[in-house]
Order: C-alpha cells, then structure tokens, then sequence
C-alpha cells in the first residue's frame, strides 16, 4: 500500500465513520474497514472505479465532490478524506468548506509544487513542470489549481480553518511540519498531509 | 397441459385492504421460484417485475413459449446465481399471467371483472406478495431486486417492511411519475380505450378484443424504451424490404415495421384492461407524498444495504431521478452505494445484455451475500 495511505490509515481512529472523497479504486477504504473498523462510505467520479468498489463489497456512489457532497447532513462522518485532488477542483475554498460542513474532521492531501524539482524544472527550462506525480502538460492537466505546502498552510488563515496535524512524505519518510522547519519541508516533500478541522466560531454553519 | 397448470398459485386467504378502499381476500397470487431455499432460508431474494413482466423471470416461459424477461440477469452463474439464490417472483395483482386480475370472475356477480376490478396500486401490489414470505417460511431475504416498476415495488417493500430485507436494488426507477411519464401512460390506455372492441372493458364478455388499440399502446410505450441513439443505430432511416419510398403508408422503414411488430406481439400475451390497471398503479405511485413530501422518511426504519442503479442512456426514469432516492438515503446516512452505468440501449438496459451492469449486480449481490 502507499505510504500516503499508511499515513492517513494511522491518523484516523478506529470505528468512526469514514467518507473518501475521490475513493479511486477502494484501497484505502478497503485498508480503513480490516485495520480500523470504519464505517467507510465513498465517492468516485469514474464509473469503472465505482464498478471495481462495488466487487470488493464497498459502499460507493458516482458522483462528484462538488456537486455531490450538499446531499450529506453536517456532521454526518467522522473524517472526510480527500486525496491529492483539492489540486483539480474549480473551487478549492467550497470545496474545503464543503468537507468540513459534512465531516467533523479532514484529512487533505496535496502534491506539494514547493518541491526543489518543481522549481528547478520551472527555473532551468522555463516551462510548466512535469514530474513522476504531476505527468500532464500545462494544456491537459486536471490539475488547475496547485499549491505548495506553505500555500496550504497560508490558506488556512485565509479561509480560517484549523490545521491539526500536518506531516510531510519525503522519500517515503513521515515528518512533522511545523512553523521553524516549514522552508524547508515546502522543499523537500512530495506531499503534505493535513488533518484540519473547522474553527468553532465556524461551527454551526 | 394447459395453461393453469403451468401457473403455480397461492391463494392469499388473509383479507388485504387496498388503497382504494375496498378489502379483498381469497384471491389468487401467481407465483414461480428458481434455485432452492437453503436450510438457514436466508438466501431468497425477491424479484418484482415491470409494468409487462410476470413471474416467469428465466428459462422458457411456460405459457409464451419465449425466454423469460429477465433470462440475461437470472440463472445458474448469472448476476442473480439461481446455484445460490432462491428466487421468487410473483405475477402483481392486476396482472394477467394468473393473479388476480381484471380478467377473472367476479365470485359475487360471476361476471368478469373488467373495469369493475379495483384500482391497485404499488402498496397493494406488495402487501399482497409479502405474503409469500409466509408462505415459504422466510424471515427475512437477502435482497429485494427489481427494474422500472419492479423497483418501484422494490423501494415500497422496504419502506412498508423494513425489517423484512437484507439488501435492496432498485434499478433505472423512480420514486414518483413525472408529468411525462404519466403522459406517455395515458397516451397508452386512450390508444385502448378508443379501440371500439375495448367495449368499455367489457371485451372479454363479448369475446372481441382491442387489440388494434393495445398494439398501439405498446408501440408508443416501446419508443420510451429505447434511447435515440440506439434507434437510429439499429434502423436509421433504412427502408423495410424495399430498394425505395412506396409513396403510401405501409410500413417503409424499418422502425415502422418493427414497432408493428413488437405492438402485434404484445397483443398475444397480455390483457388489455390489465394494461390499464398496472400504468395506473404505476402514475399513482408517490413515494414522496406518501411520505409528506420527505422521500429519506420512507427508509428511516430500514438497516438494508442499497444499491441503486440507472443507466446513461434512459430518459424515462432518468439518472437524476434514480438519484434522487440515493440523495434520500445519504441525508440520513443508510448504507447506499450508486453507479450509472453507460449504456446506449434506454431504459431497456436493464433487461438486455449490458456486461457493465450485469456484472454490477453480481458483485454487489454475491459481495453482500458473503458477508452476511
């Protein structure tokens, strides 16, 4: 299993209820279900992933993350996971708002485009970077909107979330973020994983 | 043997209260099963049929002599596994392939019922099949499945006996008839109502049948089966054993003919007044009023496990209608999976051999099944 999903596996705990956004093939919902008892339910936009879920018994619905997450209650889950993909959304902001109105908690993803390949590749050829995980051109990518990792954490003072645990994977190497190492962590990490949470003046809403 | 013989019925003894208002009681119920019930009676499903269904769901149809209407999805090895499922379908009452019906004998009158028969509706279609749970001894099934109307019986089932299923399928369905559905279902009973041998549904009596009016019926019905692309596919404009235009009416194009056809066929297998009574089941079917316009109430009482499938291609219970119900159930967290499968076959996909949804439904079914 990857890393990533070992990572967001461990953060939540066992026997809550569970939605992955953006499911893709049911890995991690099929890993949270045998090693943490969840409740897990997801949301999938391609029809064959939402096809390969329901043959390993998972609760899946085709849908999309923003137009299908308004159907859930405030509060309905425990954690909602969102995978590598606030990146491919119109609007990163409803988005955001979105999982935290229907979660109680977040567990956000981002492929950091802080890192030194990112910005050697942008600075020595002067085109828009292609790395192992961001393969599309600039023309054909679903990747729309990227930030770093700094950017993320930027964001939640923008949009007034709380960031709970944040860790980043470098060379599959789990560490912590934190104020005095976030320079450098915005340049070496592939990926930065967030636990966020809603701010309580913001509950209720 | 005729054509009783070939029909296996139970006779609900019980009075059952209709809709209407009227009670009814010692009346027949048309049966078939496929498959057998195991020991622990926990591996029975039962499937509802649509609006020209009936119990003979696969293998050969006794009475038409064809496939059965669901021969695709259920048998040895097929989505629905007969080696491992006991299924049961019923004929609905207001049906025509032995349930009670508008085409028996009024035992007070000993006149055929005609249009004198009571409007059914979808709850009196189950309330009077949930009877054959008793009948088979089964607490509980593994799953409801149905399409088109059938899963209209489905979602009413669950909602009238929570308790009563494991997992439930309603397929390319709806939770209410839209203005155009109910349309489309007039267009069909005024095709037979103005048949002059309709006689105010008295043509059994008359020995004369409508079937000029029935045939049409069914020839508009079909059209809402099929998606536009699939027709144009399949026909275009191709012309009908001839190189050119005839300058008249007879069947030029293919499509004509095959409608003609496919409405001429009909007549041989199905009761005019029967027609009647199931669309009408079918347009008074609100699952949403019945509710107090809030369709999540209708499963609150439920722990089943549902899986709601609609197709790209249907227009006539149209994808966001299948998701309308999938929406109900997320608004008070029931265990709901949904997929749409692609498919350029209409609403008929169901009933057809679409591998993306027959296999589907096998892994949702065989999936649930081995953890229960």
């Amino acid at each position: 299993m990857k890393t990533e999903y070992k990572i967001i596996v461990d953060l939540i705990e066992e026997k809550t209820r569970v939605l992955d956004v953006g499911c893709d093939d049911g890995t991690l919902m099929e890993s949270l279900k045998k090693d943490k008892n969840v409740d897990a339910r997801g949301i999938e936009i391609s029809k064959d992933k939402v096809q390969t879920c329901v043959s390993k018994g998972l609760t899946v619905i085709e849908g999309n993350a923003e137009l299908d997450l308004k159907q859930f209650p405030n509060d309905s889950f425990d954690y909602v996971v969102l995978g590598q993909t606030l990146q491919a959304f119109v609007n990163p902001e409803i988005v955001i708002k979105e999982l935290l109105r229907v979660g109680k908690k977040a567990i956000i993803t981002i492929p950091n485009f802080g890192h030194w390949k990112v910005r050697l590749n942008l600075l020595i050829k002067g085109t828009m970077p292609i790395t192992e995980s961001l393969p599309n051109d600039w023309y054909n990518t679903p990747n729309i909107h990227m930030c770093t990792i700094k950017d993320f954490v930027k964001f939640s003072k923008i949009i007034n979330f709380k960031i709970f645990k944040s860790l980043a994977l470098t060379n599959k190497n789990i560490s912590n973020i934190n104020n005095s190492n976030l320079f450098y962590k915005n340049l070496f990490a592939e990926l930065g994983i967030f636990l966020i949470e809603k701010k309580d003046e913001n509950r209720n809403n | 043997m005729n054509i009783k013989e070939k029909i296996k019925t139970l006779v609900i003894k019980k009075p059952l209260k209709l809709d209407c208002g009227k009670t009814i009681n010692n009346f027949p119920l048309a049966y078939e099963t496929y498959g057998s019930l195991n020991e622990n009676k926990d591996n029975a499903i039962l499937v509802f049929h649509a609006l020209t269904g009936d119990q003979f769901v696969t293998g050969i149809n006794p009475v038409t002599k064809k496939d059965g209407w669901w021969s695709y999805a259920v048998g040895p090895n097929k989505s629905i596994d007969t080696n491992k499922y006991f299924v049961i379908c019923a004929n609905v009452i207001g049906g025509c392939m032995g349930s009670f019906g508008p085409s028996h004998k009024n035992p007070d009158t000993n006149k055929i019922y005609g249009t004198d028969f009571p409007v059914i509706t979808i709850n009196d279609m189950v309330n009077a099949q949930v009877n054959l749970l008793d009948h088979f001894e089964i607490k509980k099934l593994f799953s409801v499945v149905g399409g088109s109307m059938g899963g209209m019986q489905v979602l009413q089932f669950i909602s009238n006996y929570p308790d009563k299923a494991n997992t439930v399928v309603p397929i390319a369905c709806t939770s209410n008839h839209s203005a155009q559905n109910i349309a489309f279902n007039e267009l069909g009973r005024q095709a037979i109502a103005s048949d002059h041998n309709w006689s105010d549904g008295k043509y059994l009596s008359n020995n004369t049948l409508p079937d000029k009016g029935l045939s049409v019926a069914r020839m508009a019905a079909h059209i809402t089966y099929l998606s536009k692309k699939g027709l144009q596919e399949k026909f275009g404009r191709k012309l009908q054993e001839r190189d050119a235009l005839k300058f008249g009416f007879d069947a030029d194009f293919q499509i004509e003919s095959y409608l003609r056809y496919q409405g001429s066929v009909f007549v041989d297998r199905f009761d005019a007044n029967s027609y009647l009574y199931i669309t009408r089941a079918m347009d008074y079917f609100d699952l949403v009023k019945q509710f107090d316009g809030n369709l999540s109430n209708a499963f609150k009482k439920t722990k089943a496990k549902f899986f709601i499938i609609s197709f790209t291609s249907d227009w006539l219970y149209p994808t966001q209608e299948n998701k309308d119900i999938v929406i109900a159930l997320n608004a008070i967290g029931a265990d709901v999976g949904f997929v749409e499968i692609k498919s350029d076959k209409g609403h008929d996909s169901f009933l057809l051999d679409v591998p993306d949804f027959l296999k589907t439904l096998k892994n949702f079914l065989d999936k649930s099944y081995s953890e229960t």
